[in-house]
């Protein structure tokens, strides 16, 4: 019953801020909305037994993810409002529509994979922090460093460009005036 | 009682919010905040499977998810940075260079 309870409230509260990240015109609004509904989605986590996932969705979404977003939306102007033109909201709406319902269907019909055996079952006798560490350092450890790898290429990536040229381009001059500039002054 | 069904409807409807913010947002940044919440609509199925078969794969593919998202995140606003450094303005529309 507690559970039914949760889950529709979190549900709700999900649906709702997504809603908002989507539709809202001010990208400040969209960011604190996609905020929140990352903390309720770890909710979920929570309800499915997934404690270390639920801690590393708020840890690393609603910390990392967003922090960087709030960092990179000082350098983009995100006082005024996002103007945008739709020229045809019908057919969105019918699209996304169409794909919700067939995406249901599938969902609802029969699963034909009952007979699914579990892999690595999930034990009672350990915690779920450490019953996933003991599947991610044995059979996953490849996909593991590879990960591991990934973010630091990433994390290079991300400093190099967001770093180019920011000694000269506080101002946002575009790359024109940046080579004028240049030439002036030597 | 909540079932699998369940969680993969609210999988499925939160995935068709962020495909309508795909297909109706002009501006990068909340092109970017789409795709977040599309791959979070993943992870909450990932999840609800690994429960309800009991099986553990379901998760890692999760946490794995986690991570290709966070360095998309980091290499997207880098770009994303450098774009608007020089035309002024992240809408998509201003992208097409090649007028084909």
């Amino acid at each position: 019953m507690v559970e039914a309870i949760a889950f529709y409230l979190f549900a709700f509260l999900t649906v709702a801020m997504f809603t908002i990240t989507v539709m809202s015109k001010n990208a400040l609004y969209a960011m604190s909305a996609l905020a929140a509904g990352m903390i309720f989605i770890s909710a979920f986590f929570f309800l499915l037994d997934a404690d270390f996932l639920g801690v590393v969705q708020i840890i690393v979404y609603s910390g990392a993810v967003m922090a960087v977003y709030a960092f990179g939306m000082m350098f983009l102007d995100t006082t005024k409002d996002v103007k945008e033109k739709n020229p045809s909201k019908k057919i969105v709406f019918f699209l996304s529509g169409m794909v919700a319902l067939l995406l249901v269907l599938i969902v609802l019909s029969p699963i034909v994979s009952d007979k699914v055996q579990a892999l690595y079952p999930i034990s009672h006798d350990i915690g779920n922090a450490e019953a996933v560490g003991i599947v991610l350092f044995t059979k996953y450890l490849v996909p593991f460093e590879v990960a591991a790898i990934m973010l630091l290429v990433a994390m290079i990536a991300g400093i190099i460009l967001a770093s180019k040229r920011m000694d000269e381009s506080i101002t946002l001059k575009i790359d024109q005036e940046i080579e004028r500039s240049k030439k002036e002054q030597q | 009682m909540i079932t699998l069904t369940h969680y993969l409807v609210l999988a499925a409807l939160l995935f068709c919010i962020a495909l309508v913010g795909i297909m109706r947002r002009k501006n990068l940044l909340m092109l970017f905040f789409a795709t977040e919440i599309a791959l979070n609509a993943v992870n909450i199925a990932f999840a609800a499977i690994s429960k309800y078969y009991g099986d553990l794969t379901g998760q890692l593919f999760a946490f794995f998810i986690i991570a290709v998202a966070a360095s998309e995140v980091a290499v997207g606003l880098g770009l994303l940075i450098i774009w608007y450094k020089r035309r002024g303005n992240i809408d998509l529309d201003s992208l097409q260079s090649m007028k084909g």
